[in-house]
């Protein structure tokens, strides 16, 4: 970071100004971005009303303007409490947010009677609840903003945080079915109408311990090792606690039969600790257990089934949807109809059936986009996406801590790869593993586990973008939130030379 | 740590790729294949979403649409249930369609070429746009006699064929296949009773979804002395050259002797051509296939069709109905010479001698028809959705198999077959009928397969020709009933023209 924005060692008042005009630049950029980004909802939701009833009802623009007002608060915290985060990340995530609250609405219409379509309430149906749940999501984002001005603050929490992570896995596979268990999948805490699902919140907690730990532990890690076949393997003792946790999440979710998230605490785990100790070794062992696991898993389920029939069956209905097309294959068979149908300009918002898809709104969400938006809207929203995630990895590269640069690291590659997995998977790239698309798909915990995720990434790349005050790194912030804060606690989290 | 960060920026931007490629690969290169795939619901609630076109005949309507609550707004019903089947086929909502619903499928369903311009008018107006109309060449009476008359015959048989063919232009007036069935149930929108009922029909043993009359091939039996005739009569033989016959004929190769049907049938050594045919002599013509010898019986039986294997019944634009190939099968020994004995029986119609009744009716319009064989169809005028003519079929001749010459001294000769032989029973008063029987062994069966070609003139001008096949009508009769049959088709025919 070799920020040229402090040109010279002039005067304290002078120092000052341009710092604020960058923030306050970036700022101004994000929230015309905002605003062209909730103009492009506005159009989605008024063509959809105009296709799917052939008018449009007067308060059609009443959802869209209420997740613009919550984006717009949060746009405002950031500029009193974050003004120096990523310009680029809010109206991104914000775009995702609001075309899956429209799009939801859209469905909403095809499932509703012909002639209550045109005055189906705002709250109501899965289109309203993504509503409801956008707006505390949001809330919920400032909140952390808010609350943590520090990101190196959570490292205090870690160890908590680990357990936190552990317990929220395994919740729902401790409860009696009766409620933790929705559509076979045993994920949820449910009480009343209302459910929740905790390992969505997990993934958050668990990068911070990770984090955490491997900061702690990086140099004995990547020094203190044997070798083994030409790999470098760490002790026991010093690997042993995040593997244990690591190790115990992933067995719960495989009983849990939830593989992708399985798959994506594996993949997320692995980058962490490649980017931690900068060793390729690691990522050649996580690739080989990977792909070493899925081909036993596949094997033991054409052989034994059991715990493992359901990805051999899964496994198959990848590499042939079309052998039972109206059973086993029905879910993936209806999702490449849909995308094919869709084909590169799409029906037209409204305009496809995408209701002819299973688990449309969960999901099946990016193939029931696909029919409406063809090839060219899914792409420009895997470039969103793309964005998002890149962003993210390069408020880690630009962080001054190791901390920060393996949480945002972390959770930047755990978004993207997550996308992968479920876009992967609805359109047959890779076997299909349940997975909540990120701001698109239909749910509360997954919006708001992942709008917090976001938050972090905002936070972390605030203070990537702040300048550097004062001689070295660091230490030299003062009240006023100047220079970058302070450290708040004694965690050995180290300055690093890049 | 910031190099295996970039690092795992690469690794996200080469997943992102392998998701944009895959998604090119199912929305641009397979895109038609899954948007036109039988497993996709979408096309068909489109495809229901406007009326489909009327298939029709004589002002009635046979294949038309009932609005319907569901999601597919529109249900194909045929009023005349079994009546028509085989030649409308149905149009199920999950799997292809049959009959002419298939072969004018698009123009049906209004995506044809020829409705562009419905199709751009409509995209103006916003409506959608109903699809074309089909009118076929049918005649309701000759259909309905040719049912009545399959059904009603008094031989016992089950199963059967009838074809009539206006010989001037190849119009077709009947096509029926017994046993028939209702295509109601298969185009029922619930589509796990459709398959049900599918599944109940495929099993039946009687093959009620087979149509008989374009894909049945059997031995033709004594109907093949026709085609003997006419190679005969082209080489030189007059009606009254005198042939070599007798009571059995042992070919010159062979140990297993032709016998007649009868002991009565042309015991003397010698009979006219003309005899010969009027009396159904096998004896006479299993002599005369040796002494014209295998090719030009070949010859003959191909310029009348035999072994066309692309022939399609439909309108002019080629599409339609396949028909199955007629054969006369090889005729000759393993070393490439000629087999007398399978001659002898291939002459009378047996031995590997394979035909449809489509192509006995084709034989017997061929000779009305002063020997121009003409090409069936089905299609007679496509309507637009606003009843505007936008296609008539215009008659097309394939080939001229005979001379008119012979071909007036066949229809001689057939009409001594109706007048005096073995088809009296197809006669019809103040007209002039013509015709063939045939009783042909098909394996070690009892039951013989009875047949009748024939048609009826009116001045020398042909009104109709028709075949008619009873299957396994027993060892005597058959032929005879399909005679009469044959001549109930040609009356409905000659009323439904109003030339009685």
């Amino acid at each position: 970071m070799t920020a040229p924005a402090v040109p010279a060692p002039t005067p304290a008042t002078t120092g000052e100004m341009p710092r604020v005009r960058e923030s306050s630049g970036r700022r101004n950029a994000e929230l015309a971005l905002l605003l062209f980004v909730m103009l492009l909802v506005l159009a989605y939701a008024a063509t959809v009303e105009a296709t799917a009833l052939d008018t449009i009802t007067s308060d059609f623009w009443v959802p869209v303007a209420l997740v613009a007002g919550v984006f717009l608060g949060l746009h405002v915290v950031i500029r009193f409490l974050a003004p120096y985060a990523d310009p680029a990340i809010v109206p991104a995530v914000a775009l995702l947010n609001g075309l899956g609250v429209a799009f939801l609405r859209r469905i909403d219409l095809a499932f509703a009677d012909a002639n209550e379509r045109a005055d189906l309430p705002i709250f109501s149906g899965v289109g309203g609840r993504q509503l409801a749940w956008t707006l505390i999501a949001v809330v919920l984002a400032a909140g952390l903003l808010i609350i943590v001005r520090d990101h190196r603050a959570v490292s205090r929490y870690a160890y908590t945080l680990g357990l936190v992570g552990i317990v929220l896995v395994m919740i729902p596979a401790v409860l009696p079915g009766k409620f933790s268990e929705i559509n076979g999948a045993k994920l949820w805490i449910k009480f009343g109408g209302f459910q929740i699902q905790p390992g969505e919140f997990a993934k958050l907690a668990l990068v911070s311990f990770f984090a955490y730990y491997l900061v702690r532990k990086r140099e004995v890690l990547s020094l203190a090792s044997r070798r083994f076949l030409g790999i470098d393997f760490p002790r026991g003792r010093d690997l042993g606690p995040v593997v244990a946790v690591w190790l115990l999440s992933l067995l719960v979710l495989v009983f849990e039969k939830d593989l992708g998230t399985a798959l994506l605490y594996f993949g997320m785990f692995v980058v962490i600790l490649y980017v931690a100790t900068e060793r390729v070794s690691w990522l050649i062992i996580g690739l080989l257990l990977f792909f070493g696991g899925a081909f036993l898993a596949y094997t033991l389920g054409a052989s034994v089934g059991g715990p493992f029939a359901n990805f051999y069956q899964r496994a198959e209905i990848w590499l042939d949807p079309f052998a039972d097309p109206y059973a086993d294959g029905f879910q993936m068979v209806q999702s490449l109809l849909g995308l094919g149908t869709g084909g590169l300009f799409g029906a037209g918002p409204g305009g496809g059936q995408p209701n002819k898809i299973p688990l449309v709104v969960s999901d099946f969400v990016f193939a029931g986009l696909g029919e409406e938006i063809g090839l060219f809207g899914l792409s420009a929203l895997l470039v969103v996406y793309l964005l998002i995630v890149e962003r993210g990895l390069r408020a880690g590269l630009a962080v001054r801590d190791s901390f920060g640069k393996l949480v945002a690291g972390g959770l930047a590659f755990t978004l993207g790869l997550q996308v992968f997995v479920i876009v992967g998977g609805v359109t047959g790239l890779i076997p299909l593993t349940g997975q909540t698309t990120p701001f698109l798909s239909a749910g509360g915990s997954s919006l708001m586990a992942n709008w917090l995720i976001i938050a972090m990434l905002l936070r972390i790349s605030d203070a990537a973008g702040r300048p550097v005050t004062g001689a070295t790194g660091g230490r030299a912030g003062g009240p006023g939130g100047g220079g970058p804060p302070a450290q708040l606690h004694g965690a050995p989290t180290e300055v690093i030379r890049s | 740590m910031n190099a295996p960060l970039r690092r795992a920026g690469v690794v996200v931007m080469v997943l992102f790729g392998l998701l944009f490629a895959n998604l090119n690969w199912v929305q641009a290169y397979k895109a038609d294949d899954y948007r036109t795939s039988p497993y996709n619901a979408r096309v068909q609630v489109d495809e229901y979403n406007r009326p489909r076109g009327v298939i029709e005949v004589g002002g009635k309507a046979l294949a038309e649409n009932k609005a319907t609550d569901g999601e597919l707004k529109y249900l194909r019903t045929y009023p005349f249930k079994s009546q028509f089947a085989h030649v409308i086929g149905y149009k199920p909502v999950n799997l292809g369609a049959t009959g002419i619903e298939q072969a004018e499928d698009e123009f049906l369903a209004g995506t044809s070429d020829r409705l562009f311009a419905d199709r751009f008018r409509d995209m103006f107006t916003g409506e959608d746009t109903a699809g074309g109309n089909v009118v076929l060449t049918l005649s309701l009476r000759a259909q309905d006699a040719a049912i009545k008359g399959l059904a009603n015959n008094d031989v016992g048989s089950t199963r059967g064929a009838a074809v009539a063919i206006d010989p001037n232009t190849g119009a077709i007036q009947a096509l029926v296949s017994m046993p028939s069935f209702d295509p109601n149930p298969l185009a029922s929108h619930d589509t796990k009773a459709a398959q049900a009922a599918y599944d109940k029909l495929n099993a039946d043993k009687q093959g009620p979804l087979k149509n008989r009359a374009l894909s049945e091939v059997l031995p033709p039996g004594s109907t093949f002395k026709v085609i003997d005739s006419a190679a005969a009569l082209e080489s030189g033989y007059q009606l009254n050259t005198r042939i070599p016959a007798g009571p059995t004929y042992t070919p010159p190769t062979s140990g297993s002797p032709i016998r007649n049907s009868s002991s009565g049938i042309c015991p003397e050594s010698q009979v006219t051509l003309i005899q010969a045919l009027t009396e159904s002599c096998n004896t006479g013509f299993a002599r005369l296939a040796v002494e014209l010898g295998a090719n030009k019986i070949k010859e003959k039986a191909k310029a009348f069709g035999f072994e066309t294997t692309d022939l399609k019944v439909g309108n002019l634009d080629g599409g339609g109905l396949t028909v199955a190939a007629s054969r006369t099968g090889d005729i000759q020994n393993p070393d490439g010479s000629e087999d007398k004995a399978a001659l002898a029986q291939s002459g009378i119609g047996q031995n590997n001698v394979r035909m449809t009744p489509l192509q006995g009716a084709m034989i017997a319009a061929t000779i009305a028809n002063g020997g121009e064989r003409m090409r069936p169809y089905l299609v007679q005028q496509l309507l637009g959705p606003d009843r505007r003519t936008i296609g008539t079929a215009s008659p097309k001749k394939i080939n001229n198999p005979i001379t008119g010459d012979v071909a007036a001294d066949l229809q001689q000769m057939m009409v001594s077959v109706v007048e005096n032989g073995t088809g009296r029973r197809a006669q019809i008063d103040g007209f002039t009928v013509g015709g063939k029987t045939g009783t042909a062994q098909d394996g070690d069966d009892p039951k013989d397969h009875g047949w009748f070609i024939g048609f009826v003139l009116k001045d020398g001008q042909p009104i109709s020709a028709v075949c008619v096949l009873l299957e396994r009508a027993g060892e005597s009769g058959g032929s005879s009933a399909a005679a009469e049959i044959g001549g109930q088709i040609m009356q409905a025919v000659i009323r439904d023209r109003g030339a009685d």
